[in-house]
């Protein structure tokens, strides 16, 4: 995506340079508590980013899709639940979460294919993008989607596009009942602890902030009326990069990076005591011969 | 509505009830939630099913389908119990103290009122009075402690409704109901103020205009019409369908809501004589005595010159409404009626506008045999719709056994029109704003403007009686067709026509030496209209919309000068951009606001100022004018004089096919006023063939039958589906996923299965009734994958006796596994 006027701080498989720009950390605010599941932030999503409609099926529920697609980024989740002797629907806008500490951004082998900017934003870089899926194995919530019709995975930018010239994110513009707005993290957080107050002064005792710090806090902040229970959300309680991801990062890359080492010794070595490799001229001819490497 | 969409910000309470307004209304819920952020306002839904709106309330109860009188009159009942009515109000503002005609009752056990004839099934509405003194004023108790007064009256008709009662009726829980009514109620103190907010789940019924009218009583009781936050709101379900009910759409108004003439009328004379009605108490505005100024402009709108002192202004030219078969009645000309008099063969053509009668009619399949019959039928659409192609196999299918394509004779022509985008004019929403809108993009191909098809058709058949003469040449060849391009009408043009203007001087009616307009000057305010013949305008409602000023249509000014979310200069809201009605109400006696902090109008000591009075400008508060300035009573009616079919106070009837008799009065079960069709497709079903309540309603991701053409809302909601409780789900062995049919009298439909835990079963007259609920949008053409069940194939043929609405709602199938 549109990678002008915005300062990448974290690339996948390399460090970025660092930027001089004083920005803060961008971020969105979801309201489950007045979300009513009208879809209208799914359809603007599609629409800024010119994605085609689905074809779908009905499933028992308002749901649109089971799951984000790599066309349909912006998913409104429809759970029904008994709590505290009482029924609820609840509806959650499903997206990507913009982590402070992006297990995908982690787990990237390709070099550039998932940036971080410095207000935030976590955006792939299909360019750059090889296919592997890892960053699906990092995600803690599900969210990136590879497409089998070109090979890459897909996410939400955050509108990354607009955000850089000034403009919200198109799913906050379509919201008609204000239950999604956009500003820096600080001001949003302070927002959502208001309306935690409020819900808590209703009797919503366990009104609280979804802002897990497992991955660093989150660039979606999520109120919610039973924070207690983020699971009936569909969201995970704890979410944490997973530990694969966190060792081949880690200890695991050292030995890796251990391994590479050891190997160019070992052949350095072996050029010392045994001299350059003679092929056999049988050999040789067949490699000429177009046969590459098996 | 009586209040506006962003008034909704100032509410205590919020009633959503006969409306889904967060699945239908999404964009206008906004005020809700904000007044649930800033003031912390409660939310309560009443609905059979727990719905999108449901989702983010403060308190829901479930009813059965059709019971919402039983309920609302179960919340009178609790004012009176629980001594929660805002009494001096009541007084000042209502007909309460009036008293009632000496041989008025209600009678209980048989569920009647006086007058009802058991033989002919008809009332005599003589009785449905009030006690007139020699005065030829009603008698009044200001104390309201006559037994014979209204207040009384009505304390006592309601007292049936309780609690157990309402239970035992909706299948609501007592604890349910109580928890409701506490929330509800609770705005009967001066500073406490509560909305309604309604649309087709009330207006959809055999009892419908009652229904209104309990919510009416409900919220003068508890002080909350004309108040900041307050009022009885309608949410129109179409962008304009308030600007098309403005100007005349209905068969039996004028625009301006003026009674159409009839045929036993010859004469302006005997017209203007149930026109205008007498004041009943001394002092009252009685505005409805302009009503001949307004008539007269509207034929000079209609004529102009042509329409003179001496031709009566055309009135003979003017159409009235044919006398019906009984003495005293009239033809009805609504939806509905339309498609029985084409069923039975009264009619050659029909012009169907932005209209998809198929699908949105009740009972498709009377509607595709009643199009059959036609000679022609011209169809003016941006799709293709089922009307259209009614004649098409598979849809002609569903008329009688063996009709094909090769039986239809109808000659059909569809007219390529361009969409609401595609040209400019107006929208006047739910708040009664009248907004003006600007074309977005050119129409495609050879699609035209409505306006042009309808004027180009119009020159077109006035040149053939200029030619060939005719039957009645003068109605079509005195019309006043001034517009510039009279091919292509421009909108503007007919919005100043609509406000009107001076056709010559228009004098001070007191001061005939002063001239108040010179010839062409628009008029500025209602009283400028004559009944001399002297001024035009086409629609009374809309003087003041485009006057001296311009059009303030066009006005974007959203400041909000008082804080009160009025934003009185942002469009033009009729009447005379007054934002709040029946605002007298907001202040007590001596004028000032009930609520300090929620002012609309107060009585500075020589005017009304705020918001623009819905009252005598000038008129001080002692001299009690009344503030219902359009009724002869000058207060609100709780009991409604003569005007209904069903009775003066809103009684529960169940409705027309019910899983039960009405426990109230099981020999009058159903509405009495209603008038069944009787012909071979208006058939109704009984509850041991057809057990289930069924429901239909409409889905946020899609706009009526049209939407199925857009690839985006058919992927929000793709398929045709019918909601169902978990326990009726084990019964018939359904999951989510299955497909099942639903059979009524009328014919069958299939869909998904969505089995759900926002639907259950409830206990009504000591047995287990279950519901099932099903949207409207789908049918045969589309242009995705969005043919499916069209819901109306199974919808009774039943109307409203007063408003004339099918019983889209509450009706009773059967349900199988496919």
């Amino acid at each position: 995506m549109t990678t002008q006027a915005l300062e990448v701080k974290n690339a996948s498989a390399g460090a970025a340079s660092p930027g001089i720009r004083l920005t803060e950390p961008v971020a969105k605010l979801i309201d489950t508590s007045t979300c009513i599941g009208c879809k209208a932030c799914e359809v603007a999503c599609q629409e800024w980013n010119d994605l085609p409609a689905e074809t779908t099926v009905n499933l028992g529920t308002y749901q649109t899709l089971p799951q984000m697609t790599p066309h349909f980024w912006n998913l409104i989740r429809f759970i029904e639940v008994e709590m505290n002797g009482q029924l609820h629907w609840l509806m959650r806008k499903d997206q990507c979460m913009h982590c402070s500490d992006p297990g995908c951004l982690k787990a990237c082998p390709a070099p550039g294919a998932i940036v971080q900017y410095q207000n935030g934003i976590v955006d792939f870089q299909q360019e750059n993008c090889i296919g592997c899926g890892y960053c699906i194995a990092g995600c803690p919530f599900n969210v990136p989607k590879l497409s089998g019709q070109t090979r890459k995975i897909y996410k939400c930018t955050l509108c990354v596009d607009r955000v850089s010239v000034g403009l919200e994110p198109a799913c906050i513009k379509a919201c008609p009942t204000n239950c999604l707005s956009f500003g820096t993290k600080d001001a949003l957080l302070l927002k959502a602890q208001k309306r935690v107050d409020q819900l808590k002064s209703s009797g919503f005792e366990a009104a609280g902030i979804y802002d897990p710090q497992g991955v660093g806090g989150t660039g979606v902040v999520t109120v919610l009326a039973y924070a207690d229970r983020p699971e009936a959300y569909g969201l995970p309680a704890n979410p944490t990069i997973p530990m694969s991801v966190v060792l081949w990062k880690q200890p695991l890359k050292w030995i890796g990076n251990l391994a590479i080492l050891g190997g160019i010794v070992g052949a350095f070595l072996h050029y010392l005591r045994y001299g350059p490799k003679h092929v056999p001229e049988g050999e040789k001819s067949k490699q000429a011969a177009g046969g590459g490497p098996a | 509505m009586t209040n506006g969409w962003t008034d909704i910000q100032n509410a205590d309470v919020i009633l959503a009830m006969g409306g889904n307004p967060a699945e239908n209304h999404p964009v206008g819920f906004r005020f809700v939630m904000e007044a649930k952020r800033n003031r912390g306002a409660k939310l309560v839904s009443v609905d059979p099913r727990f719905n999108r709106t449901s989702a983010v309330a403060d308190s829901f109860t479930q009813i059965r389908a059709g019971t919402d009188i039983a309920f609302l009159a179960g919340l009178i009942n609790y004012c009176f119990t629980h001594n929660r009515i805002q009494e001096e109000y009541v007084r000042l503002f209502t007909n309460a103290t009036f008293i009632v005609h000496p041989q008025y009752e209600f009678k209980d056990d048989a569920g009647v009122f006086s007058g009802w004839d058991e033989a002919t099934r008809k009332y005599d509405k003589s009785t449905w009075n009030y006690d007139i003194g020699p005065d030829g004023f009603a008698k009044v108790d200001p104390a309201m402690q006559d037994p014979r007064c209204v207040f009384q009256m009505m304390k006592h008709f309601y007292a049936r409704y309780t609690p157990e009662m309402v239970s035992n009726i909706c299948g609501c829980s007592v604890e349910s109901f109580n928890r409701a009514a506490d929330i509800i109620t609770s705005t009967y103190p001066p500073d406490r103020v509560g909305t309604i907010m309604y649309a087709l789940g009330w207006t959809h019924h055999s009892f419908s205009v009652q229904l209104i009218h309990a919510a009416a009583m409900l919220q003068l009781l508890l002080g909350n019409i004309g108040c900041a936050g307050g009022g009885l709101n309608a949410l129109r379900g179409h962008s304009n369908i308030q600007g098309g009910t403005d100007c005349g759409m209905a068969y039996h108004n004028l625009p301006g809501y003026i009674a159409i003439p009839k045929q036993d009328q010859p004469d302006l004379k005997s017209f203007y004589a149930t026109l205008l009605p007498k004041p009943l108490r001394p002092g009252v505005m009685n505005f409805t005595q302009n009503y001949d100024r307004f008539f007269v402009s509207q034929m000079k709108a209609y004529y102009g010159l042509n329409a003179t002192n001496d031709n009566e202004f055309g009135y003979s030219w003017h159409p009235r409404l044919p006398n019906g078969a009984a003495p005293g009645t009239y033809e009805n000309w609504s939806w509905a009626y339309i498609f029985d008099h084409m069923s039975n063969g009264m009619m050659e053509g029909l012009f169907s506008f932005g209209m998809n009668p198929v699908n949105n009619g009740p009972h498709s399949r009377k509607a595709i045999g009643a199009l059959k019959k036609l000679k022609y039928l011209v169809v003016a659409e941006n799709f293709e719709t089922e009307t259209a192609s009614f004649w098409k196999p598979e849809i002609i299918a569903l008329d009688e056994e063996g009709t094909s394509t090769a039986d239809v004779r109808t000659e059909v022509f569809l007219l390529p029109a361009s969409n609401f985008a595609e040209k400019d004019g107006s929208f006047v929403n739910s708040a009664r704003w009248f907004a003006w809108k600007y074309k977005a993009l050119d129409p495609p191909g050879d699609a035209k403007t409505d306006q042009e098809i309808i004027a180009r058709i119009f020159l077109k058949v006035r040149d053939l009686y200029a030619k060939e003469g005719g039957k009645s040449p003068e109605p079509i060849r005195s019309l006043n067709w001034w517009y510039t391009n009279p091919f292509q009408p421009s909108l503007d043009e007919v919005a100043r026509e609509i406000n009107g203007w001076a056709l010559g001087e228009v004098k001070d009616e007191k001061d005939p030496k002063t001239v108040v307009l010179k010839a062409g000057d628009q008029l500025g305010k209602f009283l400028d209209a004559r009944a001399d013949g002297t001024t035009l305008s086409g629609n009374w409602l809309y003087i003041g919309s485009y006057a001296a000023a311009g059009n303030l249509a066009q006005r974007r000014v959203n400041a909000d000068p008082s804080g009160m979310k009025r934003f009185e200069n942002w469009g033009y809201n009729w009447p005379a951009n007054r934002r709040i009605m029946y605002n007298r109400c907001s202040a007590d006696a001596k004028g000032q606001p009930w609520d300090p902090k929620r002012p609309v109008i107060r009585w500075n000591g020589e005017k009304w100022v705020g918001d623009v009075p819905d009252y005598k400008p000038d008129s001080p508060p002692e001299a009690g004018m009344g503030a219902f300035i359009m009724l002869p009573e000058g207060v609100a009616r709780l009991f409604v004089p003569g005007q209904f079919a069903e009775g003066p106070f809103s009684e529960f009837y169940e409705p027309t096919e019910s899983p039960v008799a009405n426990v109230l009065h099981p020999r009058t079960s159903a509405n009495p006023g209603v008038k069944p069709f009787k012909g071979k497709w208006d058939l109704l079903g009984k509850p041991d063939e057809f057990p289930i309540v069924a429901t239909t309603y409409r889905l946020t991701e899609h706009f009526h039958y049209w939407t199925k053409n857009n690839a985006y809302s058919v992927q929000l909601q793709p398929e045709f589906f019918v909601e169902i409780s978990e326990e009726l789900a084990r019964e018939k062995d359904l999951q989510s996923g299955d497909m099942v049919r639903i059979t009524s009298a009328r014919g069958s439909i299939q869909g998904k299965a969505m089995i759900t835990k926002r639907i259950k079963p409830m206990q009504v007259a000591g047995k287990t009734v279950h519901q099932i609920g099903f949207p409207i949008h789908w049918g045969f053409l589309g242009r995705g994958k969005q043919t499916g069940g069209m819901a109306n194939i199974v919808t009774p043929t039943i109307v409203d006796p007063n408003s004339f609405a099918p019983e889209y709602k509450g009706f009773l199938v059967k349900l199988e596994k496919v």
